[in-house]
């Protein structure tokens, strides 16, 4: 539960430089995303110049061009779309699933508890990308196998926390009183214990996202995800052909996952901080 | 030894129900993916005419319910049996298990490159908390927590291999080349140098997280207040008093990102064209031979499950007092 008012907690997260930098990081990728189709409309994908420009050369190409002659610059832009709602929904997946799983098991505890904790185990065992290459490999290269499958594997922490926070909620006075005045699980679950677990989820929401980012640009530099669409990892896989002689193409890319992952994370600490709960947050889900 | 037993024995029973639902899961991807053997067969022109298209169907059990053919198939997994590759002419098992030494030592080189990095950083600046070198040590474990294994291997091969000409660029050995038994040790451990550093080195940006917060934990705690009062130099209490205790943590996340790491190495051996696991997976899914590709998850997952049993036992080395719990 917050401890402080919302003033107070803003306030404390303004002080960190870290997660206020992470901020803006994060705000700046967002806007590059929303701006994409006005900033380089049409196609980023198409060839436009001469290939191998290195960046700083050429004005119109400030990035340079990769080995097609593809304005990286374009696919920049368009690649932080990608990589923000693939990160987004693929993390709002997995908090669903881990939500659910989590507040079931530590709601009813018991033989619920086991088995849910049981299918928690067994993705925990599964090596994660070998499962969403699998996935890919058989249900083809597309967003939504790949959105849903980064969110199948990324839910585990989630429930493990709720599950926790549930476990500790359930027995305190306002959910007796629910309970006493007749109120059905389901409404206790959703109306009086989950807005109160909700907290330091955000916490580990961040966290996700930026693993999210992460098994996307790994699908994407393996040549597994959809080729139509311009992604930073698919610019990096793409970029290592060339790797002796322009590896600019492999390197812009790269230092984008980076900053975006970085800054989601310097976000995540920020919020600990802030929160200053008494939880901590699991970070061995990548 | 009881007590280590007993744990042995239950974290087995809980990880067999675990395989036997990831078995399930391939055999449910398996089953989703369009045409059976017989259809593959008959695509190669291998089967002609439908008589010996049923005929073969009922050889493989195809032609019994889903619920009779997922049973036949967690019965060949029990017995390590993964299928049969037509391309290479080799049973599925086998192929990975030959494969699979590979793997393993770039797990095992980058666990180990991870562990010392990490712990040796956490230490550091959790015993000198907010002086230049906790900061050092903090802002390398932020970058290499947030940056992509792969893309960190390539940039390392275009220092080191490419622009400095010190390493090899990919494989595990040198091709043609002829050192003498020792030269060939030699020769993988060049090779290993950079897959090793692009996988361990986001692992020892972990470490280095949870092993400061750990330290700084132990650090308060009244044993070390009490071997400070004996006179106890800083650099001993450090070494044993704090380090003992404050591993721990990071021990169990070894276990449990076995998973990962074995993933990770799946991508990095596509980099550096270690053949490993990995590249036969990388190959499988191109080929859309599938029972590769699923004989890969199970028994990839086999492995973390095995490896979670060595750090059982290692934890249990460790730290005896857990058989009081």
């Amino acid at each position: 539960m917050m401890s402080a008012p919302l003033s107070t907690f803003r306030h404390r997260f303004a002080r960190n430089r870290a997660g206020m930098a992470g901020l803006v990081v994060v705000g700046l990728v967002t806007i590059a995303a929303l701006v994409a189709p006005l900033f380089y409309p049409g196609d980023p994908l198409r060839s436009v110049a001469s290939p191998e420009i290195w960046p700083f050369i050429d004005a119109r190409f400030p990035l340079g061009t990769d080995a097609l002659g593809r304005d990286i610059a374009a696919i920049m832009f368009h690649g932080a779309r990608t990589t923000i709602v693939i990160g987004l929904t693929a993390s709002l997946v997995a908090s669903v699933i881990g939500t659910t799983i989590g507040s079931l098991a530590g709601y009813y505890g018991g033989l619920v508890d086991d088995l849910l904790m049981r299918v928690a185990e067994m993705f925990q065992i599964i090596p994660h990308l070998v499962f969403l290459i699998a996935l890919v490999a058989v249900l083809g290269p597309r967003v939504d196998v790949v959105v849903i499958g980064i969110g199948m594997v990324s839910w585990n922490s989630m429930a493990r926390l709720v599950r926790a926070e549930f476990m500790t909620l359930k027995h305190r006075e306002f959910v007796l009183a629910a309970r006493a005045v007749g109120m059905s699980n389901v409404r206790i679950i959703l109306r009086e214990i989950l807005p109160n677990a909700l907290p330091p989820t955000v916490i580990l929401a961040s966290l996700i996202v930026g693993g999210a980012v992460l098994f996307e640009a790994a699908l994407s530099f393996l040549g597994l995800s959809d080729p139509t669409i311009a992604s930073w990892g698919r610019l990096i896989g793409e970029g290592r052909s060339l790797i002796r002689t322009s590896w600019y193409i492999a390197a812009i890319p790269g230092v984008g996952i980076l900053l975006t992952v970085l800054s989601l994370n310097l976000i995540g600490d920020a919020l600990t901080d802030a929160l200053n709960p008494r939880i901590s947050i699991p970070t061995d889900d990548r | 030894m009881r007590f280590l037993a007993s744990s042995i024995l239950r974290r087995v029973a809980h990880a067999v129900p675990a395989l036997i639902g990831i078995a399930l899961i391939a055999f449910v991807l398996l089953s989703l993916a369009p045409g059976d053997l017989v259809d593959i067969l008959a695509a190669d022109g291998a089967v002609q005419d439908d008589v010996t298209a049923a005929q073969l169907r009922a050889q493989y059990g195809l032609d019994q319910p889903v619920i009779v053919q997922a049973l036949y198939y967690l019965r060949d997994v029990a017995r390590l049996d993964l299928g049969f590759s037509p391309i290479h002419g080799l049973p599925v098992a086998d192929l990975i298990f030959d494969r699979l030494p590979a793997t393993i030592l770039l797990m095992m080189s980058s666990i180990l490159l991870a562990v010392i990095v990490g712990v040796s950083l956490g230490l550091i600046s959790g015993r000198n908390v907010n002086t230049w070198r906790d900061v050092v040590a903090s802002v390398f474990a932020a970058l290499f927590f947030a940056a992509p294994s792969f893309w960190v291997g390539l940039m390392l091969m275009v220092g080191f291999s490419i622009k400095l000409g010190w390493l090899p660029v990919s494989g595990m050995v040198t091709i043609g080349a002829d050192y003498g038994p020792l030269g060939r040790v030699l020769d993988t451990c060049t090779h290993l140098v950079l897959p090793t550093a692009a996988l361990g080195l986001f692992y020892a940006a972990i470490y280095a997280r949870v092993m400061r917060s750990a330290v700084l934990q132990v650090s308060v705690m009244d044993f070390v207040e009490t071997a400070r009062a004996k006179g106890v130099p800083e650099r001993a209490i450090t070494l044993r008093h704090v380090l003992g205790n404050a591993i721990l943590p990071v021990v169990t996340l070894v276990g449990l990102q076995m998973g990962t790491v074995l993933a990770g190495s799946v991508v990095i051996e596509q980099v550096f064209s270690w053949p490993g696991v990995g590249t036969l997976l990388f190959d499988a899914v191109m080929a859309r031979n599938l029972s590769i590709v699923m004989g890969v998850l199970i028994l990839g997952s086999i492995l973390v499950v095995i490896s979670n049993l060595v750090i059982d036992i290692l934890y249990y080395w460790l730290d005896p007092r857990i058989q009081i719990q």
